[in-house]
């Protein structure tokens, strides 16, 4: 927006000047009723709430009596608007830094390849849709539950594939039937055994539609071992149906695949494996002496349940990363506008000066770019101080005093239960006070393109 | 040697850029499958499960929805609400922003920069103070209430914007107009408005998309026959996590709106939005 103001018309030819004035006169009058509805409606229901509003902030919670700047002090002393306050600056800090940062980014790289419009228009869209929306999908998107959320879904997967998964979260041993459980949740064999026998583990609790697909009946691996290797089965010690001993391989009993075992002499683990679909195992080549035979605790773990993202902790950062997801296009496509007044010869000749692309980045598309990131950046401050519906439809409902900031606090105060519009209107004002170098920003920005 | 690090280095910008386009759909992908799918496949499995079993798809959702008569009035005001305050906004900064821009009368510059000034001042200032006074005309809870008070908001920007678009228009052009001895009203009418048309569309754009979103006022300013469907979907997210089957449907329906209007005149839009940044 750079136009230029025309300030008056010029002067009109002589015989021409009653004429003019009474142009000027009736253009007065037009130019009052062309402003005025508007004018009305701005003084009425914005300029007068203003001051409204810097009024009643004096006043306590019934507006009956004058209590001079005790809310503005008891804004900073009462937990949850301090910790409010306290939310608006990280907003203010981390957001805004963070979405120039990736525009920029986005902008420089986004003109290397074709698609450049298809990526702006897909980045740019999520602006077009409502924070209730916004906040729906990522509700669901961060929903703590793996099979729910496809945020922990992922996270849980990822951790998954690199510590593995224990097949038998619920499993445990009888009492007394020759498993003794250790302190970190593993098992190991009471009695010690020695190569040339043959063990059988049975445990319980793990529900039949739990068993891994592969799981065949136990029965028939409970073999003679030889002198020199130590056999086994691990097995599921009940009995579809009923009947069945405890303690016993029955014969219509599974076998607990994919189960780790080791062998275990003096404290050390000397042999590994896993059993087979029967719930067999077996270890070979061990020396004669006297061993336990040790399921470790990895069987057992809990299955990982993923981030707590709505969690008091990660509430904030959570919600910043909804609001990323709505104002990174805007960031990318205002700096990709400066980006594309870039004066293509300097970049060029630095080109041919043999400066690599991050030198050119940093020398001269950034400084150049400067005052374009510095609009975004005053932009997104402007909104990030203000940011409401985000917060207030993710934040779970007891997490939303952990995730509250100075638009839903001030919500809470003065509507939601609160009422007390002494203090909420101290802090309106605080939000309109924060917004004041912004406006100033604005009218010298205007009042200098007017020159 | 140069030549096959480029292409590497395109490659690789290529996989990045590729990765944050899925990163960016991934959410509304996850919002639209989960709002074709019962509620009892959500509490069973992730949305990401229908591309094993495609069968869980339906529309069975959508037309529950549309025989909710809660969400279909709020549907009707949603539109009751952006629909007027968009075409308020529009006419009010036009003519503002003419006089503005052309026609001279005491006080101009300082009054402009006043509205400059208002461009940035948060809603939440005027809640209280024009709840108490909507209360006092019968305002408050109506559907013409929310409409005054966003346009209210509104107009700073719009008279900004439009105000800027006019001023650039040729001072000839608008001379010789006034010499052929058109009124102000007629010059309005059949000059100005049809040179301002693409600042008024993206003005247009801008404020519909705007109201059609808004939670906040009409959370406040609305009672509950005349919330829109911001409001009434917000009113059942406590139960989040039980009605899914409603939130999704009813989120799509809400969003599809604006993006289809996005989509449509996506140029207005962005260059609604630039001209928009500092507010």
């Amino acid at each position: 927006m750079t136009a230029t103001l025309v300030k008056e018309t010029s002067p009109p030819p002589v015989g021409l000047a009653d004429r003019a004035r009474r142009l000027r006169r009736r253009g007065r009058i037009m130019a009052v009723l062309f402003v005025l509805p508007a004018l009305l409606l701005l003084g009425a229901l914005v300029v007068y709430p203003v001051l409204f509003s810097i009024g009643r902030s004096f006043f306590d919670a019934s507006g009956t009596r004058f209590v001079g700047g005790e809310n503005y002090t008891e804004m900073f002393r009462d937990p949850a608007t301090l910790k409010a306050v306290r939310n608006t600056a990280v907003w203010v800090v981390v957001a805004p830094a963070l979405l120039t940062g990736l525009g920029l980014i986005l902008a420089v790289l986004v003109e290397k390849v074709r698609w450049a419009t298809a990526f702006k228009l897909l980045l740019f869209m999520p602006m077009a849709v409502s924070f209730l929306a916004a906040g729906i999908v990522f509700r669901l998107a961060y929903d703590e539950d793996p099979d729910k959320g496809v945020l922990n879904a992922a996270v849980v997967s990822v951790h998954d594939a690199f510590t593995g998964t224990s097949a038998y979260p619920t499993a445990r041993a009888r009492d007394g039937q020759g498993l003794r459980a250790g302190a970190d949740g593993s098992y190991r064999t009471s009695a010690s055994v020695s190569p040339g026998d043959v063990v059988a583990l049975g445990l319980v609790g793990v529900p039949p539609k739990d068993l891994p697909g592969g799981a065949v009946p136990a029965y028939a691996a409970a073999k003679k071992a030889a002198s020199d290797e130590l056999r086994g089965v691990v097995y599921l010690d009940f009995t579809p149906g009923g009947g069945g001993q405890q303690g016993k391989v029955d014969r219509r009993e599974s076998g607990l695949p994919e189960m780790k075992v080791e062998a275990v002499r003096t404290g050390q683990t000397v042999a590994s494996t896993t059993t087979a679909a029967d719930g067999s195992f077996r270890f070979s080549g061990l020396e004669a002496g006297s061993y336990a035979v040790k399921l470790p605790a990895s069987n057992f773990a809990a299955p990982y349940e993923g981030v707590s993202w709505l969690g008091p902790a990660l509430v904030t950062p959570a919600i910043i990363g909804a609001y990323l997801w709505i104002w990174t296009g805007f960031a990318m496509v205002l700096i990709g506008a400066g980006l594309a007044t870039l004066p293509r010869d300097a970049l060029e000749a630095a080109r041919m000066d043999g400066a690599n692309e991050w030198q050119i980045f940093r020398r001269i598309t950034v400084p150049l770019l400067a005052p374009v990131l510095t609009v975004v950046f005053v932009t997104l401050v402007i909104n990030v101080m203000k940011v409401f519906d985000l917060v207030y439809i993710i934040a779970p409902g007891p997490v939303q005093e952990d995730a509250t900031v100075l638009a839903t606090q001030m919500w809470l105060v003065s509507f939601g239960g609160g009422n007390n519009q002494g203090l909420g209107s101290a802090l309106g004002v605080l939000l309109l006070l924060l917004v004041v170098p912004a406006m100033l920003f604005n009218v010298r920005r205007f009042r200098r393109s007017q020159r | 040697m140069n030549a096959v690090r480029r292409g590497l280095d395109k490659g690789l910008v290529q996989a990045f850029l590729v990765v944050v386009g899925l990163i960016w759909l991934t959410p509304l992908a996850g919002l639209l499958l989960s709002s074709l799918r019962s509620a009892e496949d959500t509490a069973q499995g992730g949305w990401w499960t229908v591309f094993s079993s495609p069968g869980q798809l339906s529309f069975s959702n959508y037309s529950a929805l549309l025989k909710n008569a809660g969400i279909t009035e709020a549907f009707w005001n949603t539109v009751l609400i952006s629909v007027p305050t968009t075409v308020l906004v529009v006419v009010l900064a036009a003519l503002a922003g003419y006089a503005f821009a052309w026609l001279d009368f005491p006080g101009r510059e300082a009054v402009f920069l006043v509205v400059v000034a208002l461009l940035v001042v948060p809603v939440q200032i005027g809640l209280l103070p024009v709840a108490k006074l909507f209360g006092q005309l019968g305002l408050f809870g109506t559907i013409p209430g929310v409409v005054l008070f966003h346009v209210a908001y509104g107009l700073p920007f719009a008279v900004f914007l439009l105000r800027n678009y006019f001023a650039e228009m040729p001072k000839e052009m608008l001379e010789a107009a006034r010499m052929d001895g058109g009124s102000e009203w007629r010059i309005f009418i059949r000059l100005v408005l049809p040179v301002g048309r693409p600042a008024i569309a993206s003005l247009a754009i801008f404020q519909f998309l705007w109201v059609w979103n808004d939670m906040l006022v009409a959370l406040l300013f609305a009672d509950s026959s005349a919330q829109p469907l911001t409001v009434e979907l917000q009113s059942q997210i406590r139960q989040f996590g039980s009605n899914i089957d409603v939130l999704a449907p009813g989120a799509f329906v809400s969003l599809v709106v604006p993006v289809v209007v996005f989509f449509a005149f996506q140029r207005h839009f962005v260059q609604g939005v630039m001209a928009g940044s500092v507010k």
